[in-house]
């Protein structure tokens, strides 16, 4: 068994929630600059233009790319042979939440009670799902994930009959409805399969992944690239306000099903899609 | 598309002659509120009380900033989700609040609303917190300082961009722009 001190996840958790809100990920980055050069929108090129000033000035100087610095949601792939050692897990996480929250100044958007809502001062606790995979390692991905976003996010449990069709049907209105709401240019994690909940977690996974990174799937790589191609044709474009630039990209991760059903979940992310992740 | 300098607070007749679409500097005075402030203001409307600032020809802007970093004015302040607000921006409107601030969609009723009172709904772009964070010279909690983030805060603003979504006309920046570019 390979020891791991929670002191030692405490401090890479304090840091990544940080990191994650003040340096946008590159393939974000250039996926703005890729849009900036097939944007037809006057307006919408003048949105990218602010994006792409923006997340400079949040890097150099520190500061957060967006005021919503999102629930903390983390993905951890905890091997079986890691043995943690001076507390646990959980606390860990939440202490760098905690911990980090406080020193970047970033907001605290976390209310206690979801009817009672009030806030609980150190945007914890944090969202933790844990994978047991092979292996001595620690891999931690972060991702904070703002809310206006996560609320224009849907799940729908289509009959099998519905099909492929079905599917791509449900999500192209998932982003209609969703329209400038969201923050557009977007980023569309879907869940396809498993149960209820397994949909919407396989869709949250999805968002983890780099943009531009395709399905190791063929079947639902084609479709990824189908979907975006559909949605960047909606015209919703940058902010909403008209233009080609809908959607940055599709992830879709699927699992198998019952075969009574076909879970379909959408869940969004904004453009400042703040992902990092780190291995102990 | 105008390129429009307000300065608050601002008249129904400077209002009306914005369309959707223009882009507007805002500098002076705007008021922060977001969605617990909201409940609060709408309450204290319905017992009859005074709200903690003058709304009348006032804008509100939808925003709950991040803390300042020693030395700063105020941390990133981009705009949120405009929609969670719909249930209560009428009241305000029939109290002379002359324009909002947020981004996304509104319902009808706040759309006809704006067109009654002669008020409009303005966007600034979402996600673009510190860059916007640079248009805002001064801040000072006026009211709700439990809420945190969502206390309500004077701002003063110097040529703060945005862009006009619903006029005074029943003009929609976002169904009319979506529509020029939709291909099916």
């Amino acid at each position: 068994m390979r020891e791991i001190h929670i002191d030692r996840i405490v401090d890479a958790v304090s840091k990544m929630v940080q990191t994650a809100n003040f340096d946008l990920g590159g393939d974000v980055e250039n996926a703005f600059k890729q849009a900036l050069n097939k944007e037809e929108s006057p307006t919408g090129r003048d949105v990218l233009n602010q994006l792409l000033e923006n997340v400079e000035i949040a890097r150099t100087e520190r500061v957060p790319i967006c005021q919503d610095t999102g629930f903390a949601v983390f993905i951890v792939e905890l091997g079986q042979d890691v043995h943690i050692v001076g507390g646990n897990l959980n606390d860990a996480i939440n202490e760098g939440v905690r911990r980090g929250y406080k020193e970047g100044y970033l907001r605290k958007s976390i209310v206690g009670h979801p009817l009672e809502r009030k806030n609980t001062g150190d945007n914890t606790p944090a969202i933790i799902h844990i994978e047991l995979v092979e292996g001595d390692q620690l891999k931690i991905h972060m991702s904070a994930k703002g809310g206006g976003s996560e609320n224009m996010s849907f799940l729908k449990m289509l009959k099998p009959s519905d099909g492929v069709e079905g599917v791509k049907d449900f999500i192209i209105e998932c982003v209609k409805t969703a329209g400038p709401n969201p923050c557009p240019p977007i980023v569309v994690g879907v869940g396809i399969g498993g149960t209820f909940e397994k949909a919407a977690y396989l869709a949250k996974k999805s968002l983890f992944r780099e943009i531009g990174k395709r399905s190791k799937l063929p079947e639902i790589a084609e479709l990824e690239e189908e979907l975006l191609e559909k949605i960047n044709k909606l015209g919703i474009g940058p902010q909403g306000m008209g233009g080609r630039t809908t959607a940055l990209d599709v992830h879709i991760e699927i699992y198998p099903a019952h075969i009574a059903s076909l879970p379909v979940a959408v869940n969004i992310n904004c453009h400042a899609g703040r992902h990092k992740e780190v291995i102990l | 598309m105008a390129k429009v300098y307000l300065t608050t607070p601002v008249s129904a007749e400077e209002i009306s002659k914005l369309k959707a679409g223009d882009q507007v500097y805002i500098s002076g005075v705007i008021y922060t509120a977001r969605d617990a402030a909201h409940k609060r203001l709408v309450e204290l409307v319905e017992q009859c009380k005074e709200l903690p600032f003058d709304i009348k020809d006032q804008l509100i802007y939808f925003v709950g900033p991040t803390p300042a970093k020693p030395g700063k004015v105020i941390g990133s302040a981009g705009p949120t989700t405009s929609y969670r607000m719909d249930k209560y921006s009428p009241t305000l409107l029939d109290l002379g609040l002359r324009g909002m601030i947020g981004k996304g969609g509104r319902s009808q009723e706040v759309k006809d609303s704006m067109i009654k009172n002669k008020a409009v709904y303005m966007a600034a772009v979402g996600g673009a917190g510190a860059l916007i964070a640079k248009r805002i010279k001064k801040a000072e909690v006026i009211a709700y300082e439990d809420l945190g983030p969502e206390a309500i805060r004077k701002l003063e603003v110097e040529n703060f961009p945005v862009i006009v979504i619903n006029d005074v006309h029943g003009n929609d920046l976002y169904l009319q722009g979506a529509e020029k570019y939709r291909k099916y």
